[in-house]
């Protein structure tokens, strides 16, 4: 990018030339971004593929988020659609599969403003849960978009603990069938994306009876729109559940059974069946119905966790170098923001649990990938592994980049809370992953099931006569932490392994091993009294901690803007008159704000304005 | 429909009375009467109807929010309506959570005509703002510049030939951007700008602006005005931005009570400048009273919520428990109510000391603004802070239906959230308590006695006497006695101010500047006004626990100060360590106790929020409501959504089917 610089202010768009006091900030770079861009992607030639995918993306016009923040629930649900159509095309256009070394980045190219990403789930669990004969029969389906799935499993009444649903599912011997049916209101499916308007098909999660027993929670696939005409079909009851926080792309849904038939065949069958004569046959695990979740949790960690602070940062970071505020000594210029410790103190900390996740995360998959082939041989000695690392990593990751995000949004002052910062959207997205897949301190508490800090407590306590199930509610505030602490004493130390990995050139090794420093001692400067309660720091070097995590800032202050620029955002991508590449922050928001379709004419002030002010009130 | 059984449980089972504990927030029984009489005026009346907000588009909800303000005006006359806090409580009935296009004609715009005019001013302006022939607004904030008043760059620049000023904004970052109202509502805005005359910048001074045409609401020639388009909250404002380019306005539009421009344009100075820290400590103290409703409301809906939620088994074999009997619920909102009653009483006692010295203040006594213009900077954000987090904890708490807006709380939280930056952002605030602290910190050390909240920097001098450190007197602490934690935050308090203080010491003897140093140390800076506020909340508590009569409400309220006391050392235990306040086993007990009086709370939990008296319309939630039925009314708020409109939805015809049929 070419960084010419002209006056900063002049009249007319001074947009595309960079504002010189960030364009300073990249002239003192430690290192190479270009560099460190590579060892995020991991490698050079992932990061053309991914540059390659994300210029296809944006260069076409149906993909475009331009006035996206101006635009209805109804207009974002149908450009969402629109999008998902063109996308298949799309990708038969340049050759994408959904094997090939692209995929995985058309959804960040897309920034997730996309609908049918539930129809992934779909033919998921179907891979995972159904049987050959199924896979075979919906996979090919799916893939065509003959029909478009859903994911149906929390209700309204239940969410994270599965068993409580109340969604039956009856077997009929006589017509070989399931019956499905919503017995009560707090049963009814609550929440699934893609559900509410589009989806025609959908795996259901019920409680499966066959001759009057329960066999626990089954998925089943259930058709719930015609094929023809898209209308609702006999006996199902659906719609859009509502506006939310953020999501308004997608149509989350509800959904009511009122005895409506499958056939046998649409329970997914790979490791549970009902046969003809209503036998309940179990092959493998039970705990592998979960498998799914589990995927997801970790899958969803990247795009939906890991890339909003990272944009956050980006956002942040840029705009505290253009934003001039006061003064540091009287008679000099006003002072970027960013050169302010309490700024510092805000931001940086965030951009190294950034880069601290993001190691995380690469560990996590290939832990993930592991398990699965082990899985795939019917091996599921990892799972309980996987599922409590899953959870726990899930819990504290969104935890802590959620808060990281809106702490971001707050240290761009009262600009951030402008849709056009792109910050607020970024943190009702993000804050919606503390809850779905799993809510938090659910998951943490299954984490600490399986680690043994606060055993020795609950032993006491049994001991003492409190019965067991007391016992564990007794200490599930401790449990949680204790599981917080592990999943970062974990993330600590693996980012300390990678810093070592490192190659030394380039200087990458050293600016990230001070992210590291910075990442601990944030860890140690916010929890002081675990450390000190613990006996394992004393007073006098808990002042040592403060000291060098300040001195810290400042190091990692002149490298702010190349740490962000080597997440490699592009301006479309973020979405922020804020943050974009140039810093033309004042100039953007002015530009954009002029877009809005509250600029045209309201019709409140013939309406309402003018009586008022006429006095002439009373007609109203 | 009937009450939910569970919240019928909760109710009849509680060991005070609620009522009794409203009066006390209300401030008498006979205020509380009072305020429902005026409520009931609002909620009885067919006009002030309307559907979910939540379904209708920014330009719908800006329109309603008109519809409503005009509706206001005229209702208030007609019942005579004229005391502040009763228009208050009149409005927010009206209003829920949301704001009102109008708000800033009513309040600053008002306000600011009425103190800083001259007679003659005020008699040529005030029946206009009061019968509404004009509405205006408070155009202070810039593109460019917040809560650093003095970098503000709109210029008024005074032209003796015809004895007016001219009116610019010179460059983009002077535009003047955020004030409410400003976009689309207002005729008129109070500018801020930097006043030029005889060749020479006197500062900021406030101008009356006129901006559209009355009769036809065009701008007026000259002036560029407009909506900032769409933010996290506040929908229904029109937040506007300003540019003026050689806007000319007669002289008489400068507010002249205090400084003047003569014709000639000689500049005559104002008497004090510590007379503008009124309305500041008075709009502070309204956010720190914001805080404490915004988070009693979403504790409201989170605690009412949980005990009708049932999820999950805690015994194997028996029915699944109301959520709220679970620890780790009860450990995330417990608190947070305590936190809100904590809210509640520093900000009846901010409002009490603002009148009181309002009455000081006419007399020209100014000696007690300095502190009270520090501690308000820094309960502004504290508080604000607190709340803020504590809102989004409470959605949390609330599952996933706490992300739907059906809950209430995602309007709480993004209508409370831009008071942690509007009115002074919060760390600048902070940074403004702590100037005072190390003021007062330099005076106590050459000598001086302070007086006020600060008092207690006197006894480190007199520690100093002695050998040891604070941690002397560690071992006293009592866990179980309000007034005891009040001396262990004050004791917490001493150390970071002493601390912060040293480190900036410390900077200096470094041979930084002042002003160097003063950003080396600003994250320790911060640390210690956080205590000194945490420390003054703490006290304001256990203080008020003295004036309550009723032994039942006492004990709860007791229940409520100890759990708000411990779990702020708890949350905070490196502090008191380091300092030797408390002892590593003292710290345990801390912990252990806080789970104890979770438990000891639980069976007032939906007592202690019904006490708060919000009716449903002040929650605007389904989870929250009074009632507790739930789930049937999400079912029915749902089927309103505009998605719903149709069976099949349009997209369905225009992109699902044409795919299909390709492939």
């Amino acid at each position: 990018m070419a960084l010419l610089e002209t006056s900063k202010y002049s009249q007319g768009s001074v947009l595309g030339s960079v504002n010189p006091d960030l364009a300073s900030e990249r002239q003192t770079a430690s290192f190479s971004v270009e560099k460190l861009t590579a060892l995020l992607d991991g490698g050079v030639e992932q990061t053309r593929i991914r540059r390659a995918v994300v210029d296809a993306i944006e260069s076409d016009p149906v993909f475009s988020r331009e006035n996206q923040y101006f635009q209805t629930q109804n207009e974002r649900y149908e450009a969402a659609v629109k999008k998902a159509v063109h996308l298949q095309k799309k990708m038969h256009e340049m050759g994408w599969t959904e094997n090939g070394p692209e995929y995985k980045y058309i959804y960040r190219a897309l920034s997730g403003d996309v609908a049918f990403l539930l129809h992934r789930v779909f033919m998921r669990s179907i891979s995972m849960l159904g049987s050959d004969k199924q896979i075979a029969k919906w996979i090919p389906l799916a893939t065509q978009h003959k029909l478009i799935g859903s994911y149906a499993q929390t209700e309204l009444g239940h969410g994270t603990y599965l068993q409580g649903l109340e969604t039956t599912a009856v077997f009929d011997t006589a017509t070989q069938e399931f019956i499905l049916n919503t017995p009560k209101i707090s049963a009814m499916k609550w929440w699934p994306g893609d559900m509410g308007r589009s989806a025609t098909h959908t795996v259901v999660f019920a409680q499966l009876y066959v001759h009057g027993k329960c066999y626990g929670i089954h998925p089943f696939i259930v058709q719930i729109r015609s094929l023809q005409d898209h209308s609702l079909c006999p006996g199902v009851t659906a719609g859009d559940i509502g506006p939310k926080m953020n999501f308004e792309h997608i149509d989350n849904g509800y959904l009511l059974l009122k005895n409506v038939r499958i056939p046998r065949e649409n329970m997914l069958s790979k490791f549970c069946e009902v046969r003809p004569d209503g036998t309940y046959v179990r092959q493998g695990s039970q705990k592998i119905n979960y498998f799914t979740m589990t995927s997801v949790r970790i899958s969803l960690i990247a795009d939906e966790v890991l890339t909003p602070l990272m944009k956050a940062c980006t956002i942040a970071i840029r705009y505290s170098v253009v934003r001039r505020q006061s003064k540091l000594k009287p008679g000099e210029q006003e002072a970027k923001i960013l050169d302010y410790q309490t700024q510092q103190e805000k931001v940086l900390p965030q951009l190294a649990a950034a880069y601290a996740f993001h190691f995380t995360n690469d560990y996590l998959q290939e832990l993930f990938n592991r398990g699965y082939r082990e899985i795939q041989r019917k091996n599921f000695d990892m799972l309980p592994e996987l599922h409590a690392l899953s959870s726990g990593f899930k819990a504290m990751i969104t935890q802590h980049c959620t808060a990281g995000v809106e702490i971001c949004l707050r240290a761009c002052g009262g600009h951030g809370y402008s849709l056009l910062s792109g910050l607020p959207s970024l943190y009702t997205k993000i804050l919606a992953s503390c809850i779905y897949e799993g809510e938090n301190t659910i998951l943490l508490l299954q984490t600490a099931r399986l680690i043994s800090s606060t055993a020795a407590k609950l032993q006491d306590l049994i001991q003492s006569g409190v019965k067991k199930h007391d016992a564990w509610n007794q200490c599930t505030v401790q449990l949680v932490q204790a599981a917080k602490a592990h999943c970062h004493y974990i993330a600590v130390k693996n980012f300390a392994e990678t810093v070592e990995k490192l190659e030394t050139k380039a200087g990458i090794q050293k600016i990230m091993k001070h992210l590291c420093d910075l990442f601990a001692l944030h860890g140690i400067f916010s929890n002081t009294g675990a450390f000190l309660h613990d006996g394992y720091t004393s007073a006098a070097q808990m002042d040592m901690v403060t000291a060098s995590y300040l001195d810290l800032l400042a190091v990692i202050r002149k490298d702010a803007v190349p740490l962000v620029d080597a997440f490699d955002f592009t301006d479309k991508s973020l979405n922020s008159a804020l943050g974009s590449y140039d810093g033309q922050a004042y100039q953007r928001l002015y530009e954009w704000a002029q877009k809005s379709p509250t600029n045209q004419m309201s019709p409140a002030y013939e309406r309402y304005l003018k009586p008022l002010l006429h006095n002439t009130l009373s007609k109203l | 429909m009937s009450v939910n059984a569970d919240l019928r449980k909760e109710r009849a089972s509680a060991t005070f009375q609620p009522a009794l504990l409203t009066h006390i927030l209300d401030g008498g029984p006979e205020r509380t009467r009072r305020r429902k009489e005026i409520e009931a005026l609002v909620l009885n009346d067919p006009d002030f109807q309307h559907e979910d907000l939540n379904f209708l588009s920014r330009s719908q909800r800006y329109e309603q929010a008109i519809r409503k303000s005009s509706l206001m005006v005229m209702k208030l006359r007609e019942y005579g309506i004229a005391d502040p806090e009763e228009i208050y409580w009149f409005k927010r009935t009206c209003l829920g959570s949301f704001p009102e296009p109008l708000g800033l004609h009513f309040s600053m715009f008002h306000k600011t005509i009425e103190t800083q005019t001259t007679a003659a001013q005020k008699e040529k302006w005030l029946p206009l703002v009061r019968g509404v022939k004009i509405i205006g607004t408070y155009a202070q904030t810039e593109m460019g510049h917040g809560t650093h008043l003095r970098g503000l760059e709109t210029t008024a620049t005074y032209d003796p030939s015809t004895q007016e000023f001219i009116l610019n904004s010179p460059t983009v970052t002077s535009i003047k951007w955020w004030p409410g109202g400003l976009g689309k509502t207002s005729n008129h805005a109070i500018v801020l700008a930097q006043l030029y005359t005889q060749g020479q910048c006197k500062g900021l001074h406030a101008f009356i602006v006129p901006i559209r045409q009355l009769g036809t609401h065009e701008p007026l020639p000259g002036i560029t005005v407009g909506d900032i388009g769409p933010k996290f909250g506040y929908d229904e404002m029109d937040n506007g931005y300003l540019k003026m380019d050689n806007f000319r306005i007669p002289r008489e539009n400068m507010l002249m009570k205090y400084a003047q421009v003569e014709p000639d344009g000689t500049y005559v100075k104002p008497v004090s400048d510590k007379l503008t820290y009124g309305t500041m400590v008075f709009i502070r103290s309204l956010i720190v009273g914001d805080s404490a409703r915004s988070l009693s409301r979403a504790c409201t809906i989170a605690i009412r919520y949980s005990a009708v939620r049932h999820q999950s088994e805690l015994k194997p074999g028996e029915p699944e428990p109301q959520i709220l009997d679970y620890q780790t619920q009860q450990y995330k909102l417990f608190p947070l109510l305590a936190t809100a009653y904590a809210f509640n009483f520093v900000g009846a006692f901010i409002k009490d000391t603002y009148h009181r010295i309002s009455g000081d203040i006419s007399t020209g006594d100014l000696s007690e603004l300095p502190e009270l213009h520090a501690l308000t900077a820094g309960l502004k954000a504290f508080t604000s802070w607190t709340a803020n987090a504590g809102i989004e904890e409470c959605r949390m708490a609330c599952g996933g239906h706490g992300y739907s807006r059906c809950s209430g709380i995602p309007d709480i939280y993004v209508t409370f959230t831009p008071s942690c930056t509007y009115e002074g952002e919060n760390t600048v605030m902070m940074l403004q308590t702590a100037r005072f602290l190390m003021k007062s910190y330099t005076q106590m050390t050459s000598g001086q006695q302070v007086t006020g909240m600060v008092s207690y920097l006197n006894d480190l001098s007199r520690q100093r006497i002695q050998p040891q450190h604070v941690a002397a007197r560690t071992v006293s602490v009592r866990i179980n006695d309000p007034t005891s934690l009040v001396e262990a935050y004050k004791s917490r308090a001493a150390r970071l101010v002493e601390s912060a203080a040293k480190n900036l010491q410390a900077e200096l003897n470094h041979r930084r500047s002042k002003e160097d140093a003063w950003n080396r140390t600003s994250v320790d800076l911060v640390r210690a006004s956080e205590a000194h506020c945490h420390y003054v909340v703490v006290k304001l508590f256990a203080a008020k626990l003295a004036e309550v009569t009723d032994a039942a409400v006492r004990a709860v309220l007791t229940d409520l100060c100890l759990l708000y006391a411990l779990f702020g050392i708890s949350r905070n235990a490196g502090d008191f360590l380091q300092a030797g306040i408390l002892t590593s086993a003292q710290i345990t007990q801390v912990n252990q106790h806080v789970k104890e009086l979770l438990a000891v709370i639980r069976p007032n939990a939906v007592a202690l929020v019904d006490s708060f008296d919000f009716h449903d319309v002040h929650l605007g939630s389904v989870l929250g409501r009074y009632d507790g039925n739930v789930y049937e009314n999400m079912f029915e708020w749902a089927k309103k959504s505009p998605l719903n409109k149709t069976q099949v939805h349009e997209s369905f015809h225009k992109h699902l089917k044409p795919m299909q049929a390709k492939l």
